[in-house]
């Protein structure tokens, strides 16, 4: 019996080849831009998932723009439940052009990289940037962009810190996995002080964050509370976080863009929907005739359901499988394109789960009002319908 | 044309198949949202900076600073700039000038408590006189020496802490919002100013971030650009403030039109795909009466261009539907981060003749697009044929 409905299923759904194959690719597109749009908001996240637990992020409480002093850091360490502390500025350099934006710190080259672990280089490569005052290490995806190679020197014109800048790329890290940025550029703060030493002494030994490691993760709390009560009724009060806090605060400050683009992805299903169902309700028109032949051998209003049911859902899972397959290729492909404006561009599992959630929705939404209609309809009604 | 087929013919054809004709344009008007939408969102940023700049202010800031925010201005390079001849007078024969120290301050919102980055400006007493579309339009203007402040509108709304009455602290100070301006939808609205002399000394800053003055005579504008920028004791650049502020929101722009664009395209593919279903099943249905109007004289160049026009027409429906809902986007507030101020930035959808033209285009194309092929079918049926269809 249920082979026989399956057959019976797959040669309504080819009755009309073109219209099924158009609908078909409507659904693929419909599917692999959804899927692309969730990956799109999923890389506005990546920095908070990549995230370690283990990890807090001290910055000056009035706002990032403001430093701290570097004599902090041995007042951080000091706290209990502090593992390690390294301390790091943003430099918002500018390459050759502002459009070829790319993240750049300057850290401390001795014990960032420990905190790091997830930054992947080789000791080697570790220990010629350690060296180089003016050395640099450069992200797979950042190098594979603008060509860089070890031995290669990068000029920046400062923005935020003054002046014309060379560095020289002492080393290329991989990330440990595929949420890790490898779009960052990373370079000697002790470079960035002693330039400012000399220009702008009263900007040097300023830091513009604290990265923290701690003994558990359970107590980021109380560590948190704890450092920030050291500097309380200072010049620069702190504001302790954890590092996924941290990430999470430059996402909602873009929130209605990816609540914008969440939205619209849900429009792009909503679209596909108002198309299938236009397909099932002509196809459940012109079978009027057919149905009530249906009724009148016998079978009732649940058996014509199923077959509407399951032609729908089967063009929308033909389609749906088509969408996720090429959403890899073609997110691997804007990935490329977009280059380090998406430092990571990765299609999670729950995004294929939603697309074929997605698609099979549309599929039985599709099919509801035509198969009331099939239902409802008199055996001579539809026998006296002309198809 | 003498042997065209009426367009009531045609739009009864849409009307006999309501439930397909509605779905199909259905899914056309959620395109043109989604189209007209991105553009509103755009013209509004545009709008938002264009009107924030006024055209005979020059703001002057360090060289390859990019904003406000990153730049610094040492006290002694001021009065260079302020006593050049190209900046106007008033009648005491003062210079129309502001010195500006702009910062970022960590706010949170009132009904998230989620933190945000604000602009705070401290402005010198005569920017009320530089920027005549800021208005207060609550409270007092601040007074010169006191730790007060005054909000913009979108400020207010948005932030816990910001409104008349109400303190704010950062600084180690705290802060009294003594009034609320108006700032006719600029830039402006969405920051927080005080007196500059004062947020310098709670922010420890013995420099400025930017000389806002007012040029004497428009035209004078290159020769004050090149004095200050060859000026070997100044490692300043000089721009137009609406330009200044073009410049802020090139990134933010590109990233919305492109976002937006791509997003309307690969959607639009959806839609014409839809259009050209229906359009197939219209002519699969009316075969036997296509062969008819053959048979009555009406040439192929006639039913191509009846159906091209059905689509057509199909298109513009979902067009209209979707301008319509788009028209009320105009109410909505959009408030996001700008990329490269740091800054939150609040601007509003605009809706104006071009971009309706542009939207009822773009439904047009998209229409006919889909009709082509279903279109050009009907056209080249045979007359026999089609009549022994029936």
């Amino acid at each position: 019996m249920t082979a026989h409905v399956l057959k019976l299923i797959v040669k309504n759904a080819l009755r009309h080849k073109l219209r099924t194959a158009l609908t078909a690719a409507g659904i693929v597109v419909a599917i692999l831009s959804f899927g692309l749009l969730q990956t799109v908001i999923g890389a506005w996240y990546a920095g908070a998932n990549a995230a370690s637990d283990a990890r807090l992020v001290t910055r000056n409480a009035i706002s990032l723009a403001f430093p701290m002093p570097l004599s902090y850091a041995s007042r951080i360490r000091a706290v209990d439940g502090v593992a390690a502390v390294t301390h790091a500025n943003w430099f918002g350099g500018v390459y050759q052009d502002p459009k070829n934006f790319f993240v750049q710190f300057a850290v401390d080259a001795r014990t960032y990289l420990d905190l790091f672990p997830e930054f992947r280089l080789s000791e080697a490569e570790r220990t010629a940037f350690v060296r180089d005052r003016k050395g640099a290490i450069v992200g797979r995806k950042l190098a594979n962009q603008y060509g860089f190679k070890v031995g290669d020197s990068i000029p920046l014109r400062g923005t935020i810190f003054p002046g014309q800048w060379e560095f020289v790329v002492r080393g290329i890290y991989d990330g440990g996995k595929p949420t890790t940025d490898t779009s960052q550029m990373l370079f000697q703060w002790d470079y960035l002080n002693e330039s400012m030493l000399k220009t702008f002494p009263r900007r040097a030994n300023q830091v513009g964050f604290y990265v923290v490691r701690i003994e558990n993760p359970d107590d980021a709390a109380a560590v948190s509370r704890a450092i920030d009560e050291q500097f309380k009724n200072s010049i620069a009060e702190t504001v302790t976080e954890t590092e996924k806090a941290f990430q999470l605060g430059f996402v909602s400050m873009s929130e209605a863009i990816v609540v914008a683009i969440r939205v619209v992805s849900f429009v792009v299903i909503v679209i596909i929907l108002a198309v299938m169902a236009n397909t099932m309700a002509m196809s459940a028109r012109e079978r009027l005739a057919e149905y009530a032949t249906l009724k009148a051998l016998g079978f009732g209003p649940a058996f014509l359901a199923t077959l509407i049911l399951g032609e729908s859902v089967a063009i929308c899972a033909a389609g749906a499988a088509a969408g996720i397959a090429l959403t890899f290729p073609v997110a691997a492909a804007f990935s490329a394109k977009m280059g380090t404006l998406f430092p990571v561009f990765h299609v999670e599992a729950s995004t294929l789960v939603m697309q074929a959630v997605a698609a099979l929705v549309v599929g039985l939404a599709a099919a509801v009002v035509p198969s009331l209609r099939s239902a409802r309809i008199s055996i001579v009604n539809g026998l006296r319908h002309a198809g | 044309m003498a042997s065209g087929i009426p367009v009531y013919y045609v739009a009864r054809n849409l009307w006999t198949r309501r439930l397909t004709t509605g779905l199909t344009a259905g899914g056309m008007a959620l395109v043109v949202f989604v189209f007209a939408v991105v553009l509103m969102l755009d013209e509004g940023l545009k709008r938002t900076l264009v009107t924030t700049g006024e055209y005979d202010n020059v703001v002057v800031t360090r060289r390859a600073s990019e904003t406000e925010i990153q730049s610094l201005i040492q006290r002694e390079q001021v009065p260079i700039v302020e006593t050049h001849p190209a900046v106007a007078l008033d009648r005491d024969g003062t210079a129309l000038v502001s010195r500006e120290l702009v910062v970022l301050i960590s706010l949170n919102k009132r009904n998230s408590e989620k933190p945000s980055n604000i602009a705070i400006r401290g402005v010198s007493p005569r920017a009320l006189e530089l920027r005549p579309q800021v208005k207060i339009v609550e409270g007092r203007m601040f007074e010169a020496g006191k730790s007060e402040i005054i909000a913009g509108s979108g400020i207010t709304r948005r932030f816990s802490g910001a409104g008349v009455g109400e303190r704010l602290r950062f600084g180690q100070r705290d802060w009294t919002v003594v009034g609320l301006f108006d700032a006719g939808n600029s830039g402006f609205d969405s920051e927080i100013w005080g007196d500059v002399e004062q947020l310098a000394q709670a922010f420890r800053r013995t420099t400025y971030s930017a000389v806002i003055v007012r040029l004497a005579d428009t035209r004078r504008f290159d020769q004050l650009k090149r004095d200050i920028e060859s000026d070997p004791r100044l490692t300043l650049e000089a721009k137009r403030e609406q330009v200044y502020y073009a410049d802020q929101s090139k990134a933010l722009s590109t990233f919305i039109s492109i976002l937006g664009l791509t997003l309307s395209i690969i959607f639009s593919v959806g839609a014409m795909i839809g259009a050209m279903i229906t359009m197939y099943a219209s002519v699969a249905n009316r075969v036997a009466e296509i062969g008819t109007l053959r048979a009555l004289g009406f040439r192929r160049r006639a039913i191509l261009a009846a159906f091209l026009m059905e689509s057509m027409l199909l298109g513009l429906v979902g067009g209209g539907v979707g301008l319509f809902f788009a028209s009320f986007m105009q109410l909505v507030t959009f408030s996001t981060m700008n990329f490269q101020s740091f800054a939150e930035l609040a601007f509003g959808f605009t809706l104006n003749g071009a971009i309706v033209a542009k939207s009822v285009a773009f439904a047009a194309i998209m229409g006919l697009v889909g009709g082509v092929l279903p279109a050009a079918r009907a056209a080249r049926m045979k007359i026999v044929d089609s009549l022994r269809a029936a």
